[in-house]
Formats: C-alpha cells, sequence, structure tokens
C-alpha cells in the first residue's frame, strides 16, 4: 500500500515537471512575419519587436521616452555637439562568447553605413566617423550636431552584432548572432521565430523565461482566439472592437499605450501637376475648411472604438514637443462652410486615396460623411497598399490616408514629412524657413530650444496645412494576467526584461 | 502506349514555358514598385536604388525573364526580397505542410463523396438522392474563409477542442498536428466534395446500367454484393483519375484557406508574397505547383488509358 | 378501289428538343427549387429599392453594431448601416458578378476554343498549350494579379474573373466542338461551300450550346465566390457600396461581438451559389442526351 502511495506521489510529482517546463516558454502573438532578423537591413515594425528579444542596443527609451542606458552606460556630447562620446559595459558577451566592446561599436556602425542593402545609413548620415579611445569607450564623430541621433541609436542603428558573426556569415539573417537576453534558436518563415535564453546575458536576473515563442498571425480574430484558447500568452495589436468584451474577462489584462505615430490624411499641394487641378491643393481656405469639417472625437469613436487620442499634430498632445497654442480644434461645420464661400468653391470634390487596410477604409468613408455636410464630395479610391505607395509618390492623388508608426525623436515624425523633397514628403510641401526651422531643431540639444523652433514649424503647418493629423492610436496589447512587469513605452514594442509569469 | 506517354511528355515543355512566362507576366502585371513597398516604411532612396540594381528592375522586361529563366535552369529560383531566404529552401520548408494539407483534404473529400455518390446512385431519384446532392453541393457553396472563420469561432473559441491556427510538424507532436490540420482539411475537402460526387454518382449510374451488373442481378446476388463487388470498382476509376486533377485545384481554395488558419503551407506564401511584390517567391512557388499539376495530369491520362483499353488504338 | 393517301401527321406528343428538356427540368424538383430561387433573387435585385427598409449606404454613429432589432431586422454593421438593407441591395452587386463575369468567361473562352476545335493543326497546338499553362496557375493568383492591376472596383474584379475562368470554356468548347466536327451535317454543310465562320455560328454553336449552359451555372456560382473572396483582399466592390463579399470581408473582424455581420451575407451567398448548383445540376441532367 505504501510503495503504491509513493509510486503515485512521484508519479504526480514527475507530471509536473514537464509544466514547470512549460511555464518557462513565452508565446507571443505577432501581427505580420518579420523580414530580415539582422538589424541593419531591417525594414519594418513587427522586426523590432523580435530584436527586443535578440539584440541589446546602446540605449533605449523608457516608458516617458527618456534616454536609458542598456550597452552603453552614459553618454556625454562634445560642446559643439559635433561629437558623442559614450562609455560601455565592459560585462557584455555577444551569443557566440565573443566580447563586446568598442571595437564591435565601430565595427557595428561603419557595418550600418556601409553595408549594400542596409537601411540604416539614413539615420546615421550625420555620423562621419567612430574613434575607440579604450575598449569601454567609444566617439562618433559628426559633421554638423544633430540630437535625433540618440533615439536612432535607441533603435537599430544602436543595435549591436557580433563582428566575427557578421563578417563570416554571408547570410547572416539566418542565424543572427547579437548580445540580447535571447539567442536565436530557429525561425520557419510565417510559423514561428524560436528564442531561447543566453545563460551569459549581463542582465540575466531579469529574464524569467527559457525560451519565447513568436507566431506570426495576421487575422486579429485568429490571434485573439489563439489568446483565448490557451495556445498564446501575449498577443499584440489586438482588433479596438474586441477590447470591451476582453476587459470584463478576468483571466486576460489589456494594455493601452498611446503611440509616438499618427494616422492622417496627407494632401498633395506640390508634389506633381495635380496638385493644382485639385481644389483641396490648391487653396489653404478650402483644406482647413475640410479640417473644420471634420469632428477627431467622432473619428476616434467610429473608426477605433474610443482607442485613440485625437491630435492634430505629429506628436501627441502629451508630449514635451507639442505646441500648446495650437490645441485639437473643434468641429465646426458653420465656418467651414463660410471658407468655402470665400474661397469661392461652395462644393469641392476631390478623390481619398484609401489603402485596403481595414482602419483606412473606416477612417475614409467617416470622413466622407462628416465633410459632406460642409459641402464637400469626396471619392472614396480603394488602393491596394503597395500601389498606393507608388502613386504617392509619383504625386498621383488628391489627398492620401496614410499612418506612421512614429519615432522617439520628433524629428522623425517630421522632418521627413515637411523637409523639401525628403522621401517620405508625399504632399511635396516645400518652404525654405520650414526647412532651415527643422535643421535648426534637429541641431539643438536643448529641449526648450527644439520646442521654440517646432513652434515655428507648426505656425506653418496650422497654416498650410499639408498634413491633417487625425489621431494617436493606442497600442493595444493582451495577455494573460499572471503575467507581471509588463513595461508600457510608446514604442509599441513589449520588452522581456522583468516580464515573469507567476 | 510507351509512345503515348512520350508523345505527352513531350508537350509538357511548350506548356511549362508557357506557365514561365505567364506568372512572369502576371508579376510585371501588378502596379507599384517592388523596390518601394520591400524598402520598408523609411522609404531610404539609397536602399531603394539598391534594390532595383539588385532586382534588375530597371532592365528591359525579356531581359529580366531571361534572368530568371537561366538561373531555373540552373536550379537556382532567386531569393525572397523580403527575408533573403532562397525561394527553394522556402518551397522544401512548406512542401510538406502543403502535400499533407492535400492529401487530408483528399481524404475528406472521398470521404464525403464516395458514400454520398453511391448511395445517390443506387437510391436515384428519390428523396435520399436529392438530400445527399444538396449536402455534397453545400460544400461547394459556401465561401470557405467564411466557413474557416465559423469552425474556429465554434471548435477552438467556444467549445476548445481544436485550435485556432498554427501548425506542428507530425514528427514533433502528431496529435497536435491533426488537430492543427482537422478544421481546414474540412473546409477545403468540403469544396472538392461536390465535384468528386457528382462523378461518382454519374459513373455508377452508368455502370449499374451495364450489361454484366443486370446479369449479377439475375443470378440473385444480393444488391449490396452486386454494387460492392461489381459495380464500385469499375465506377471509381474515372473518379481516382479526377481526383488526382482536384489535387490541383487545392491550392487554390488553399490560399485563403491558410490565410484564415496560419497554415504555412504554400497559399499563405503566394499570397503574402504577391501583397509585398516579392517576385521571385510568387514565380517560383508557382512553377514548382504548377508542373506538378502538369504532371498529375499526364498521369491521370495514363491511368485512364491504362483502365480503359478501349482508348488504346 | 381508290387509296386516299394522306400526309403522316404529326403525333401531338412530338416536341422539340428544348421543350423537351423544358419539361424533363420540371420533373427534377431539385433544379426547378434552384431556378426558383435564382429567380427569387433576381426579383430581390430588382426590387431592391422598394425591398430594403433603409438607405443601404446611410451611416449612423449612434447605432454601431447593433443586434437585430425590428427596427433594424439583420442588425448593423460597424459604421451603423442597415445589414438587412445591405444584403438585398448586395443582391445586385453578387449577380451582377457571377452573371458579368461568366459572360466574359463565355465570350472570350468559346471563341477561343472554336477556333481551336475548327481549325486544329498548330493552331489548335498553340491554344491547347497556352489554355494548359492558365489551367495550371492557381485561379486565385491570376484574378488578383489582374484585379490589382486593373484597380480595385466592382467591374475590375468581373474583368479579372472572367478572365481567369475563360480557359475552362476554351477547353470544354474545343472538345464539344471536335466531337462534332466529325459529323456529317458539317461535313454537308463544307460540300456546299459555306464559310467557316457561317458553318461555325449555324451548325456548330447551336450543338454545343447544352454543355456550355450547364458549365456557365456552375461558373456563376464560382464567380460570386471569387468575388467574395478578392473582397476579402481588398479587391472587388468598393466602400461605401455594398457587395455580400466586401460585407464579409469587413465582418470577419467583428466575427465576435457582431456576428450577425457576417452570418447574413454569408447565407445570402451560400443560398444563392448552392441555387445555381443545383440548376446546374438539373439542367446538367435535363440536358443529357443519355439520360432519358
Amino acid at each position: 500500500m505504501k510503495i503504491r502511495t509513493r509510486a503515485i506521489a512521484g508519479a504526480a510529482l514527475l507530471s509536473l515537471v514537464p509544466l514547470i517546463g512549460q511555464a518557462q516558454t513565452l508565446r507571443i502573438g505577432l501581427a505580420e512575419d518579420p523580414d530580415m532578423l539582422d538589424p541593419t537591413m531591417a525594414r519594418t515594425f513587427v522586426g523590432r519587436i523580435v530584436f527586443s528579444a535578440l539584440c541589446d542596443k546602446l540605449i533605449d527609451v523608457d516608458e516617458k521616452l527618456n534616454i536609458v542606458p542598456q550597452l552603453a552606460t552614459s553618454y556625454t556630447w562634445a560642446p559643439d555637439g559635433k561629437a558623442l562620446t559614450m562609455k560601455l559595459r565592459s560585462d557584455v558577451t555577444f551569443h557566440d562568447g565573443e566580447k563586446f566592446d568598442a571595437a564591435a561599436v565601430k565595427f557595428n556602425i561603419e557595418r550600418h553605413k556601409t553595408l549594400q542593402g542596409s537601411n540604416r545609413s539614413g539615420e546615421l548620415r550625420p555620423v562621419t566617423s567612430v574613434d575607440v579611445i579604450d575598449p569601454t569607450t567609444v566617439r562618433l564623430n559628426l559633421n554638423a550636431p544633430f540630437s535625433p541621433l540618440l533615439a536612432a541609436l535607441a533603435d537599430r542603428a544602436g543595435m549591436m552584432v557580433s563582428p566575427k558573426a557578421a563578417q563570416n556569415n554571408a547570410n547572416f539573417a539566418a542565424a543572427p548572432v547579437c548580445s540580447g537576453p535571447f539567442k536565436f534558436v530557429e525561425r520557419v518563415a510565417q510559423d514561428r521565430i524560436v528564442f531561447e535564453k543566453y545563460a551569459n546575458y549581463w542582465n540575466k536576473d531579469a529574464i524569467h523565461f527559457n525560451r519565447v515563442v513568436y507566431t506570426p498571425i495576421p487575422d486579429a480574430t485568429v490571434r485573439l482566439a489563439n489568446l483565448r484558447s490557451g495556445q498564446l500568452d501575449f498577443i499584440e495589436r489586438v482588433a479596438t472592437s474586441d477590447v470591451a468584451k476582453l476587459a470584463t474577462e478576468p483571466r486576460f489584462k489589456i494594455s493601452k499605450i498611446t503611440e509616438v505615430g499618427y494616422q492622417g490624411i496627407t494632401i498633395n499641394l506640390g508634389k506633381s501637376d495635380k496638385a493644382q487641378a485639385n481644389p483641396l491643393g490648391k487653396d489653404n481656405r478650402v483644406r482647413e475648411a475640410f479640417e473644420l469639417s471634420l469632428d477627431r472625437q467622432g473619428i476616434v469613436q467610429v473608426a477605433m472604438d474610443g482607442e485613440a487620442v485625437a491630435g492634430n499634430q505629429w506628436v501627441p498632445p502629451s508630449s514635451s514637443f507639442y505646441t500648446k497654442s495650437n490645441p485639437v480644434p473643434k468641429r465646426d461645420v458653420a465656418k467651414a462652410k463660410a471658407l468655402l464661400q470665400q474661397a469661392g468653391i461652395p462644393n469641392p470634390s476631390f478623390t481619398l486615396m484609401t489603402p485596403t487596410t481595414s482602419d483606412a477604409q473606416k477612417i475614409a468613408q467617416v470622413v466622407q460623411a462628416m465633410a459632406k455636410e460642409a459641402g464637400f464630395d469626396v471619392k472614396i479610391q480603394s488602393t491596394e497598399f503597395a500601389t498606393s505607395l507608388n502613386l504617392a509618390d509619383k504625386g498621383d492623388f488628391d489627398a492620401y490616408v496614410l499612418a506612421w508608426s512614429g519615432r522617439a525623436d520628433p524629428d522623425g515624425n517630421v522632418y521627413s514629412f515637411l523637409a523639401c523633397k525628403q522621401p517620405l514628403n508625399y504632399s511635396g510641401y516645400c518652404k525654405p524657413e520650414v526647412d532651415a526651422l527643422l535643421n535648426e531643431a534637429r541641431s539643438k540639444q536643448n529641449v526648450a530650444d527644439r520646442l521654440k523652433a517646432y513652434e515655428q514649424v507648426n505656425k506653418f503647418a496650422q497654416t498650410d496645412n499639408p498634413i491633417l493629423y487625425l489621431y494617436h492610436r493606442n497600442w493595444l496589447w493582451a495577455y494573460n494576467a499572471k503575467l507581471t512587469g509588463v513595461r508600457e513605452v510608446p514604442d509599441g514594442l513589449p520588452r522581456l526584461t522583468g516580464l515573469k509569469m507567476n | 502506349m510507351f509512345a503515348f506517354f512520350l508523345r505527352r511528355l513531350v508537350t509538357l515543355v511548350p506548356t511549362l514555358v508557357f506557365v514561365s512566362m505567364l506568372i512572369f507576366g502576371l508579376q510585371q502585371l501588378l502596379p507599384g514598385d517592388p523596390a518601394q513597398i520591400l524598402a520598408g516604411e523609411d522609404q531610404n532612396p539609397e536602399l531603394i536604388a539598391q534594390l532595383r540594381e539588385k532586382m534588375n528592375l530597371d532592365k528591359p522586361i525579356p531581359v529580366q525573364y531571361g534572368y530568371w529563366m537561366a538561373g531555373v535552369l540552373q536550379g537556382d529560383l532567386g531569393e525572397s526580397a523580403r527575408t533573403g531566404q532562397p525561394v527553394l529552401e522556402l518551397i522544401m520548408e512548406k512542401l510538406p505542410v502543403t502535400v499533407q494539407l492535400a492529401f487530408m483534404s483528399m481524404l475528406v473529400a472521398l470521404i464525403i463523396s464516395l458514400p454520398s455518390g453511391i448511395i445517390s446512385a443506387v437510391k436515384r431519384d428519390t428523396l435520399i438522392d436529392h438530400g445527399a446532392r444538396v449536402f455534397a453541393l453545400s460544400g461547394i457553396s459556401m465561401p470557405n474563409f467564411w466557413l474557416g472563420i465559423m469552425l474556429i469561432l465554434l471548435f477552438s473559441v467556444e467549445l476548445g477542442w481544436l485550435p485556432a491556427s498554427g501548425y506542428i510538424s507530425p514528427f514533433e507532436d502528431l496529435g497536435a498536428n491533426l488537430a492543427a490540420m482537422v478544421m481546414p482539411a474540412f473546409v477545403l475537402g468540403n469544396g472538392i466534395a461536390a465535384v468528386l460526387m457528382r462523378h461518382t454518382r454519374s459513373s455508377m449510374l452508368q455502370v449499374l446500367a451495364t450489361d454484366y451488373v443486370r446479369t449479377a442481378r439475375a443470378k440473385g446476388l444480393r444488391e449490396r454484393v452486386v454494387v460492392v463487388k461489381h459495380a464500385l470498382r469499375n465506377a471509381l476509376t474515372p473518379v481516382i483519375t479526377l481526383g488526382a486533377l482536384e489535387l490541383g485545384t487545392l491550392l487554390s481554395g488553399a490560399v485563403l484557406t491558410e490565410q484564415v488558419f496560419t497554415i504555412p503551407g504554400f497559399g499563405k506564401l503566394i499570397i503574402d508574397a504577391v501583397f509585398n511584390r516579392d517576385y521571385a517567391v510568387v514565380q517560383g512557388v508557382v512553377l514548382i505547383t504548377a508542373t506538378t499539376y502538369i504532371m498529375l495530369n499526364l498521369l491521370a491520362d495514363m491511368a485512364y488509358f491504362v483502365f480503359n483499353p478501349r482508348l488504346r488504338h | 378501289m381508290s387509296t386516299t393517301l394522306t400526309a403522316p401527321r404529326a403525333p401531338a406528343s412530338e416536341a422539340g428538343p428544348w421543350m423537351r428538356a423544358w419539361r424533363k427540368l420540371r420533373r427534377n424538383r431539385v433544379g426547378m427549387f434552384g431556378l426558383m430561387v435564382v429567380l427569387g433573387f433576381v426579383l430581390m435585385a430588382m426590387l431592391a429599392p422598394w425591398i430594403a427598409t433603409h438607405d443601404p449606404i446611410a451611416a449612423s454613429w449612434s447605432a454601431i453594431r447593433k443586434a437585430p432589432t425590428a427596427e433594424f431586422w439583420f442588425g448593423t454593421d460597424e459604421l451603423g448601416r442597415d445589414v438587412f438593407s445591405r444584403v438585398v441591395w448586395g443582391t445586385r452587386a453578387s449577380l451582377l458578378a457571377g452573371v458579368v463575369s461568366v459572360a466574359i468567361a463565355l465570350i472570350i473562352g468559346v471563341a477561343i476554343g472554336m477556333a481551336a476545335g475548327f481549325f486544329g493543326g498548330w493552331v489548335d497546338m498553340l491554344i491547347s498549350r497556352i489554355t494548359d499553362a492558365f489551367l495550371a496557375c492557381p485561379f486565385l493568383i491570376m484574378a488578383i494579379a489582374l484585379a490589382a492591376f486593373l484597380g480595385p472596383s466592382l467591374t475590375n474584379a468581373m474583368i479579372a474573373i472572367g478572365v481567369s475562368a475563360a480557359p475552362i470554356f476554351v477547353r470544354l468548347t474545343r472538345a464539344q466542338v471536335i466531337n462534332i466536327k466529325v459529323e456529317d451535317y458539317i461535313e454537308a454543310a463544307r460540300a456546299v461551300g459555306c464559310s467557316p465562320l457561317r458553318i461555325a455560328t449555324f451548325h456548330i454553336l447551336p450543338n454545343i450550346t447544352a454543355p456550355v449552359i450547364v458549365q456557365s451555372t456552375l461558373t456563376i456560382a464560382s464567380a460570386i465566390i471569387a468575388e467574395a473572396s478578392l473582397s476579402f483582399l481588398g479587391l472587388g466592390q468598393q466602400p461605401p457600396d455594398p457587395s455580400w463579399g466586401s460585407m464579409l470581408n469587413t465582418a470577419k473582424n467583428f466575427m465576435d461581438n457582431a456576428p450577425w455581420m457576417a452570418i447574413w451575407p454569408g447565407l445570402a451567398i451560400f443560398i444563392l451559389v448552392l441555387a445555381f448548383n443545383l440548376l446546374g445540376d438539373g439542367l446538367r441532367d435535363a440536358l443529357d442526351p443519355r439520360q432519358r
């Protein structure tokens, strides 16, 4: 009898072992399949989520978007702003055992700038050379002061890969070697990405999982179904319509983080000849009327089920770079009609190029209905995304529903869009005064000085309205309520340091 | 017989050439600039220029086709412009998944269509016949992505019996693998069942009217024996050959079904590649699947030839 | 003794082949059911302005995703529009998608198929190989590429589906023409000196209509589903105009909290497509000369 009980107890204990093992794998559902797992070549937002587990960066951002140390312990700008000296950690090794030091930083920065197919060359353009002062001190030399550099180094441009692995492996993305808390195990395209804990991580005590598996599931309904059925522990980009019901379920928690990016409508006012034929593009009174005909909060309510913050600038109202003297305007249909009368076009008609994503389609239909009340005849032209990008680049559009995922530094949200001839300047906006102000903002380091410059830019943007900023979406995460330590950083990337399943 | 086979094999070559031109041409039809969409949201002009150069986008279209075909003939299908993975490797990765899904779907289709086709033929023009036909046709009348989502809501979310999505290799965990494949296989098999059932029914009807079946009946054999032993064998032949062809049709249905169930097979691979303008992937995968379909066609023709000596002359 | 010769009178029950086929179809209950349902939908499409209870594109911010009530028989969608009215109006788009696509496929397919079958030789070889190539490519991929090329719209989706479905008719027509080509009356027509076009139009075409009609009803069914599939991918009917496929496309995001958005259009597609399939089956049985 006693032997039997002991045997049963033993068997019961043994059966718990796989459970304990299972609790140490974190399963995360992604909204897309990432592209290349090489920080230098990577081009997608979803890739950044995966990198946060795989690759450490020189610096990181926290919940308030302040710069915090990661691989670098501290940094100092030279007095003229043309050099950034960083002190590095001395206890870091790459996943292949190689030591992380200043030479590795130099290698990586140069790789980012020169590798064929690199997507980081634009972010690091002002960096002319890198000096190794000593194994734990490195200096980046710039050709002009450039404060957005910090934000760039807190993202993929600051990610460090093992120089030895990068040199020996031509297809680095197939087996990346970085220095983050997890190391690469395997990747099956469109199926899963598997990492396991790196035993010699410098902050290993803060890592409470043995493995992490990322599964791309593009359909939000199916992604949520996986969370509900217990196959996933954490999902990103929950559909806004699912939030209300999810909030009532005690099994799950939801994180809502207002993004650093925005959703807006870009107006062609100079990208091509079409701008002159477009009533919206010709006259800024018409643009102002269009803005006044919209109820931003209404759009947020209908298109996003309230899961967004209405905005009118390239940074959210809570940002320290928001121009407080220009708050989000209220809807004023009467004034809109008056402006149109003034402009001599009481019933302007234009085409709104709308990508075939669900969000954009909803926004377009709401905007169409709202603007109609002021006299606008908005025609919706649904366009597949890749095609819309091409048309926008050629200037072959009147207005374009386009979102931007956002960057930690405000420069990343405005320079490429409003400065002359920049790659993302689809509106064709070009004013030398604005360019001068934008350049000034990026060369200053003091927040107050930069804000002054941006406030001036805002004055121009308010009058000319090249982009109608509508709102800032909430990043919506849903996860097993037993998960603690979730850090809600506005860049929308779930971080695994400190994450624990109880 | 051998001559027939050889003649048919020879026609394979021009067909495959046309297939390659067709799929290449279809990609060129897609509007937009692949370098732009592949460059991601930053739209770095240097990167775009590098991508255009790498993908030979500025060369005339016949030249681009030439580059691609030259690679294909050497066994190099290029690499995914999005992830850098060689296309052939991608195909090898997805092949087991697609093959398993295709065979399981076919199994489901046969389980649905054969009994209903036989019953329908034996009990012709009765209520059972009508009922069986409507049942089998239901499969083909429903958009399979709609059926898929309904099934997920019922079996995964409500009942929790089956996983909502994903794929686990049968070598890793056979149970989990089958659990994940059951719903997508049912959705796809449902669609083919109708066509197979219709053919089973009509070929059974034909056979049941023949002399040797009448003889068997006259001999006094039980109806069940007549049906199973004598009629079935002959009725099934055309159905089997048709089944081989439908294997090719499975790919079209699989595209959306794999999307809904997140099964990493060819269908999902092609769809995503089309929207990402990842030409090499679309072209490589379609070339392989088209070749397979044409080979199956050939095998089906040959099987028909073998089973039906009246066709030989 | 005088024998009166009277011309033999045609028996009263002797009817033409079309009449016979119609009579056979009438007896086929399932086929007739299909026909009635299809006609019902056609009627619904034509009388949509009178049957619908609301304006299908009128959005109402206060009535978003409401469950079915006395006011909104099928509930409302994500922009507060009446699902019932959208389903009724959407009949037009879906029926059009089915019929126009097949008409396009028919015209292209039969013309090319006839040329292949009639002329034979290298013309036949060329057309056959090209048709084989088309049939080997996944239908949906071709439709997507064409629809993306032409631009997302219902019209372009119809053209894309029509062109992608044409090869089926090419193959069917060619097979029929080859079978008929050797018949005596064709030889006779040739001997008399009829031009190929005349022969094609007056002698061959009427004799291949049976299988073509049957295939058409079956293809209409696939075309309606294909339009739904293209809408699922964002390439079919554009907002705010309703079509069952685009309604399903939007509804898939709300399956959990507003299932009525998906149930009704899905059901509508199912019933109409089933009806076409049953009708096609019935026609096949009715027009099949072997089955008496």
